[in-house]
């Protein structure tokens, strides 16, 4: 995984040199036609997540609050536009320029402000895929409304590469997306095991390229292996936590600069964070594309993300989900950052209640450390794996 | 058998002696910012006072704020479980337990047996917990003990509507000048808390009957207030505040 990622930036760091152009994109943008074009698709949210892992976001976030950004923008945009201006990185000299920039509102209305702003500092076009908030039904206004937009972006590649759109490429690109997808729902399908061989600590970990580089053949086979790993440790029912007795369900973001601590703790109470619904957002959607027509059913698939249907749908989601790994518990991260995955947490919890299981909700942001608060956060947890304990007696 | 509840709070620290079953003694101090040095002190003190040495305690389990730092326990518990059974022992029939602590707040939804079935604590700002009150009453220059009686005698509560700790206290400095009477703004602030505190119990779901644990419960004003807003009795017991420190003293009889 280092080195793919490793290649991955330094590609990307040549790209000038190696003929390529560059794309920002956003974690739920319509990246495949990028890959089609043979543009490199760079993700701000993923350097984000690098940069929450490295314990640099509550700085980052302070030196953008400077600039006039309020406390509750989204870290995300402040590590992004903080980075951009001083450099600082986990990636050596900080991300690539952009050459354009795609933005789809399917994970929230952020983004649109966020890539305005950095299409005017970098002096670059700027291109908006629109996907209308899924409430109850997907209707054919709707998906003709995006599938137009598809066919707009391919114009706005087409008009900003100077080339014609490489359909064939584009075919041989959806079918690998797809096996990405299906791959990456296998590897999360693995979880259900008891005990499970992985946790959702390490799916945040392996997530980085299905968000990034889907599409691309080096995807299908990280993710082979990785699944052929994890079939092996089933098959010697070896759990990724020892002694595994109780399993949990995460909703939202990972909290990127303590998940060694999450993983400690709830390791120390033999529970095992078995799923969660931020990774299975990246194959949430695989039954809504057909395989012979990508760019036809791209639009509803992306129109359809877990970020972007009501919360009736996510408490459906998360309802599949305890069913299905079996969980004790429901761990909710209310992420001050992320508005559209937190604001709807108090009403799954009300919409998920016949379930009849414990549900902890952690305050928290996903790379701003200034937000948790270690002691606070402990006694939740203790006190959480304490009733689960007892409820199983 | 003698048993050891240490109950570390941010603000107090609390510990019940049990022996078979009845509570031996009881004591409370002050925590101040050294809460090993206070559970020590603590310790001492109801050592003295119930005239048995150290080493006639069997089991001692600590919990709170502080719990972690007391390494000479047996063992740790959460504050929750604690709550659960320390009131449970006291009043065997409720159900809810509400407990506005120092730092958390939260409500706890109890079993038939006694077990905790679910609960709920604040989010992680200090509206809905003690630390408002404290402020609020400073505010008013009035002593905590009274803030409560004060509560009662109002009239017509002023309407507080920022749910935050610093706003809330330059509201209050604004009613203050607009002339509106201390009686009445207190009431208006112990509403204010229980209108916190009551989100929280519909989140977990009420069940009756409903008691209020820790040292809140002795303020008569927390009280009259949640009531209103519930509809329903809320039971306390003049050993509230032991409820955590009890818990601790029965789970550490139990094994
Ligand atoms: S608000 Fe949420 S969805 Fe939007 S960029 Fe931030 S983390 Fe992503």
């Amino acid at each position: 995984m280092k080195r793919i990622m490793r290649r991955y930036y330094t590609e990307a760091k040549y790209a000038k040199l190696l003929g390529k152009k560059i794309a920002w994109i956003t974690s739920g943008g319509p990246v495949e036609p990028l890959i089609a074009m043979n543009i490199i698709p760079i993700y701000p949210e993923n350097h984000g997540a690098m940069i929450g892992a490295s314990k640099l976001g509550g700085k980052m976030s302070e030196f953008a609050e400077g600039l006039g950004y309020s406390q509750d923008v989204c870290s995300y945009v402040k590590d992004d536009i903080t980075s951009s201006i001083t450099k600082e990185s986990p990636v050596p000299g900080g991300l690539p320029e952009p050459d354009m920039l795609i933005c789809s509102n399917n994970i929230c209305g952020t983004v649109l402000k966020w890539y305005e702003i950095q299409a005017r500092k970098f002096n670059v076009p700027l291109f908006i895929y629109d996907t209308p908030f899924v409430h109850t039904e997907f209707t054919d206004e709707a998906r003709e409304y995006v599938n137009e937009q598809t066919k707009e972006y391919i114009r706005f590649l087409e008009k900003h590469t100077g080339k014609k759109f490489n359909y064939k490429k584009m075919k041989k690109v959806g079918h690998l997306s797809l096996e990405a997808m299906r791959l990456w729902k296998a590897v999360l399908d693995t979880a259900a095991h008891k005990p499970s061989p992985l946790t959702a600590f390490d799916a945040f970990f392996h997530l980085a390229l299905i968000v990034t580089l889907r599409g691309k053949k080096v995807v299908v086979r990280y993710y082979k292996t990785l699944l052929k790993e994890l079939n092996e440790r089933t098959a010697h029912n070896i759990g990724a936590v020892d002694n595994e007795k109780y399993r949990l369900l995460w909703d939202n973001l990972p909290i990127w600069f303590r998940m060694r601590w999450l993983s400690d703790k709830f390791a120390s109470h033999q529970a095992a964070l078995v799923a969660d619904t931020y990774t299975q957002a990246w194959c949430g959607v695989i039954d809504l594309i057909d395989e012979n027509d990508f760019l036809g059913t791209m639009g509803e698939a992306y129109t359809r993300i877990h970020l972007n249907v009501g919360v009736d749908q996510m408490a459906d989601t998360i309802k599949t989900f305890i069913k299905q790994y079996d969980v004790d518990g429901l761990v909710m991260h209310s992420n001050r950052s992320c508005k559209p995955y937190s604001f709807g947490q108090y009403d799954i919890q009300k919409l998920i209640r016949e379930m009849d299981i414990p549900v902890l909700m952690i305050e928290a942001d996903m790379t701003d450390d200034r937000k948790f608060s270690e002691s606070q956060v402990e006694t939740r947890i203790d006190a959480f794996m304490e009733v689960i304990k007892q409820r199983r007696k | 058998m003698i048993t050891l509840g240490l109950d570390i709070g941010s603000l107090t620290a609390k510990g019940v002696l049990l022996k078979e079953g009845q509570i031996l003694v009881k004591h409370l101090i002050p925590v101040g910012y050294n809460s090993k040095k206070a559970a020590l002190l603590l310790m001492d003190e109801l050592f003295e006072k119930a005239k048995i040495k150290q080493t006639d305690v069997q089991k001692t389990v600590a919990t709170g704020y502080g719990r972690n730092n007391i390494d000479f326990a047996d063992k740790t518990v959460s504050e929750i479980i604690c709550h659960g059974r320390g009131i449970h022992f006291l009043l065997p029939e409720i159900r809810t337990i509400i407990d506005i602590g120092g730092q958390d707040s939260k409500v706890i939804i109890l079993d038939d047996k006694g077990n905790v079935a679910n609960f709920v604590m604040n989010d992680k700002c200090a509206a809905g917990t003690g630390r408002f009150l404290d402020v609020m009453a400073r505010a008013m220059e009035t002593e905590i003990q009274y803030f409560g009686e004060l509560a009662l005698r109002g009239k017509n509560p002023s309407k507080i509507s920022s749910v935050c700790t610093v706003f809330a206290e330059s509201e209050i400095i604004s009613l203050v000048a607009k002339g509106e009477n201390r009686e009445d703004i207190t009431s208006g602030i112990h509403l204010s808390i229980a209108r916190r505190i009551v989100s929280m119990v519909k989140r977990v779901g009420m069940k009756p009957p409903v008691a209020m644990s820790g040292g809140v419960a002795l303020n008569v004003g927390v009280i009259d207030a949640l009531q209103k807003l519930l509809e329903t009795p809320v039971i306390t017991t003049p050993l509230a505040q032991y409820g955590g420190a009890l818990g601790a003293a029965l789970l550490a009889e139990e094994k």
